[in-house]
């Protein structure tokens, strides 16, 4: 009996406290635009949850498919102990090359669609890599280097829609439709794209890279101790690389998956608002980089966020409390999450070049 | 075109990129010293700029606005202090949290206050107002540098010795670079090391607000969504390079201020806008390019 009240106490009361917590964060910001907290709450689970024929709730899986895949992305890095939080960047990339080449090039449709997708995860890799030369090569921090390169490729995205490649006629900053054969079919009988296969694919690839692999047992191990790794003699840079390329990759493949199943063009800054990639960092961080955790996570907070904005549909309460529950609760779960890999010592200078 | 781009009025503009990146580095520039490794100075600048335009829409003052900025950037300070330091979440994890609140909050809030998405843009809103020193204005260059700017410029200048000073000199100073670089031997002295954090935290947040306060009510007098735009990064990237050094701090924030300055005049001739935008993101990885061949070369 003993026992089991530690464990309740330890393990059970911080989780209803984080519940409490957000619960309270909830009606506080629900009342102050005087909206119906009872309709908001039904507001919210009809949004994330229902709708006709499920609509909805396809929508929340289609979301929790892109965020998940980026939270795979990143989790390899995480998991090599290369803090990259550049995966906007190369998802951005990738899904601005994907419709490019899918609107340029003229070919058979599964080919085009094989060929773009290949050019975006290219994409997504170069932009890591080139985040990691910046630290290998110039000694810029991965860190502040990945995290810079968000900006400059979201601008270069901005232009080529607006300019060269515009869909002038739609008058909206966006490209062309990619073909409409290209497009990734539903599952029959409802209104999911097939997407979220891709991502499968992605995870059984990226677990059983990590878990079965020569490479991805180094990276864990440069991840776990990057001192040990580089006595040992591994290839500590090389590695580095690979794994960044990996991450970028799969970061690409995401923003073609977001190209060919949900928005069939490049919409001008249809990437970063949803802000795909940074709570796919924070599923990662959520579960503590556990990799079959990751889809839930990814879903709890594809949830929230098309909660919130059936919410903002019904009770008029503004979408944007998704955001302010989401870094809320990692507040709240911070101190239970952070893991042996981001908290030693020399990743706080975002492990340096010559570190 | 040079002289097109380096007119006087070009020379007016520097100060005014220059401030919000300066104070908010300066900022992080107490929490690098101090130990607490705070990569949120975009969530406590964008916090300041909102928190500005509603003291100063309620207060119908610059100045309430400015402390509002203050105490808006403080209240991010302490929601740190309390998740990072007392219940010992991992800091990068607490700065991407703060800084998704930040953006988060300030959305929902100009919703939820004002009515209104996407900018707030009221008469009601009073911004700083410009002061002209008579004998420094007729200078070239150095005149529409120094004069005419808001009293949030000239604060900044100041705090660059006054921090140097503080470091150098001050109890508290010394305490944060003890914590910084040996918080057990401060712990010894019967000083608590978080107590010291939680200081350089507050600080921080004050002067990140201040800084947001020059975006929203110095620059322009409205509050954007978002409207930090990556300069609370650029902070951080300062930070880092200089290891939170006052001098050294303040000559890059002075290169990035020309660089966004620079941007924002090309973009009046005729340069596509997201070229221009980039600017500051591309000059960052270039003056650290240039950071390292040179600390390579002196270290040869």
């Amino acid at each position: 009996m003993k026992l089991g009240d530690g464990i309740f106490a330890r393990e059970v009361v911080p989780w209803l406290a984080v519940v409490f917590w957000i619960a309270v964060v909830l009606f506080v910001l629900v009342e102050l635009v005087s909206s119906d907290f009872g309709a908001a709450v039904q507001g919210f689970i009809q949004g994330a949850f229902g709708g006709r024929r499920l609509a909805y709730l396809m929508t929340t899986l289609s979301r929790a498919a892109l965020i998940t895949g980026m939270a795979l992305s990143v989790m390899l890095s995480f998991r090599a102990g290369l803090f990259n939080i550049g995966g906007e960047g190369q998802l951005v990339a990738g899904g601005l090359v994907a419709a490019l080449v899918a609107v340029l090039v003229p070919g058979p449709p599964l080919l085009i669609l094989a060929l773009s997708i290949l050019a975006a995860m290219a994409a997504g890799a170069a932009w890591a890599l080139l985040a990691g030369a910046l630290q290998l090569y110039v000694g810029v921090p991965l860190l502040v280097g990945s995290l810079l390169l968000n900006y400059p490729i979201r601008y270069i995205a901005s232009y080529l829609v607006a300019h060269p490649y515009r869909d002038v006629a739609s008058g909206m900053v966006q490209s062309h439709l990619v073909p409409q054969a290209t497009w990734l079919p539903y599952f029959p009988g409802t209104r999911l794209d097939i997407g979220i296969l891709f991502i499968v694919v992605a995870a059984i690839f990226a677990v059983a890279y990590s878990h079965t692999t020569v490479h991805g047992y180094q990276s864990r191990m440069n991840g776990l101790s990057p001192d040990f790794a580089r006595t040992v003699g591994l290839p500590v840079n090389r590695l580095a690389l690979q794994t960044l390329a990996m991450s970028g990759a799969i970061a690409g493949l995401v923003g073609a998956i977001a190209v060919f199943g949900i928005h069939h063009r490049y919409i001008d800054g249809m990437l970063v608002q949803p802000l795909y990639a940074w709570t796919g960092i924070i599923a990662v961080l959520l579960v503590g980089m556990i990799p079959w955790l990751v889809p839930i996570s990814g879903f709890f907070f594809a949830a929230i966020q098309t909660g919130a904005a059936g919410m903002e549909r019904t009770a008029g309460v503004p979408k944007e409390i998704a955001l302010v529950v989401q870094a809320v609760i990692i507040l709240l779960v911070a101190s239970r999450v952070s893991g042996a890999l981001l908290s030693s010592s020399d990743r706080k200078a975002g492990g340096g070049g010559d570190a | 075109m040079l002289d097109l781009l380096f007119d006087p009025s070009f020379f007016a503009s520097v100060p005014r990129f220059v401030t919000p990146i300066l104070l908010a580095a300066l900022g992080g520039a107490l929490c690098e010293r101090a130990g607490v490794f705070n990569i949120a100075l975009e969530g406590f600048l964008l916090a300041g700029a909102f928190a500005a335009v509603l003291g100063s829409w309620f207060a119908g003052s610059a100045y309430a606005g400015a402390l509002a900025a203050m105490i808006g950037g403080i209240l991010m300070g302490l929601v740190f202090a309390e998740f990072n330091l007392r219940r010992g979440g991992d800091a990068i994890v607490v700065s991407i949290a703060i800084n998704l609140l930040a953006a988060g909050l300030t959305t929902y809030l100009l919703r939820a206050i004002f009515n209104v998405t996407g900018a707030f843009n009221d008469a009601g809103i009073v911004g700083f107002k410009a002061i002209h020193l008579p004998g420094i204005a007729a200078i070239p260059f150095l005149g529409p540098l120094l004069s005419g700017q808001t009293i949030l410029f000239y604060v900044a200048l100041a705090m660059v010795p006054l921090l140097h000073m503080f470091f150098a000199r001050h109890r508290l100073g010394l305490r944060m670079r003890a914590t910084g670089e040996n918080p057990a031997a401060l712990q010894a002295g019967g000083v608590s090391p978080k107590r010291v954090q939680l200081w350089a935290l507050v600080g921080c947040g004050a002067l990140c607000g201040l800084g947001g306060a020059q975006l929203s009510i110095a620059n322009v007098n409205l509050f954007v969504e978002n409207m930090s735009a990556g300069r609370g990064w650029i902070a951080v990237v300062a930070v880092l390079l200089t290891r939170g050094r006052p001098w050294p701090l303040f000559a890059i924030a002075v290169i990035f201020g020309v660089v966004d300055s620079l941007s924002f005049r090309v973009q009046g001739l005729g340069m596509p806008q997201q070229f221009t935008d980039m600017m500051p993101y591309l000059a960052t990885p270039i003056v650290l390019t240039a950071l390292s061949w040179w600390r390579r070369r002196s270290a040869q």
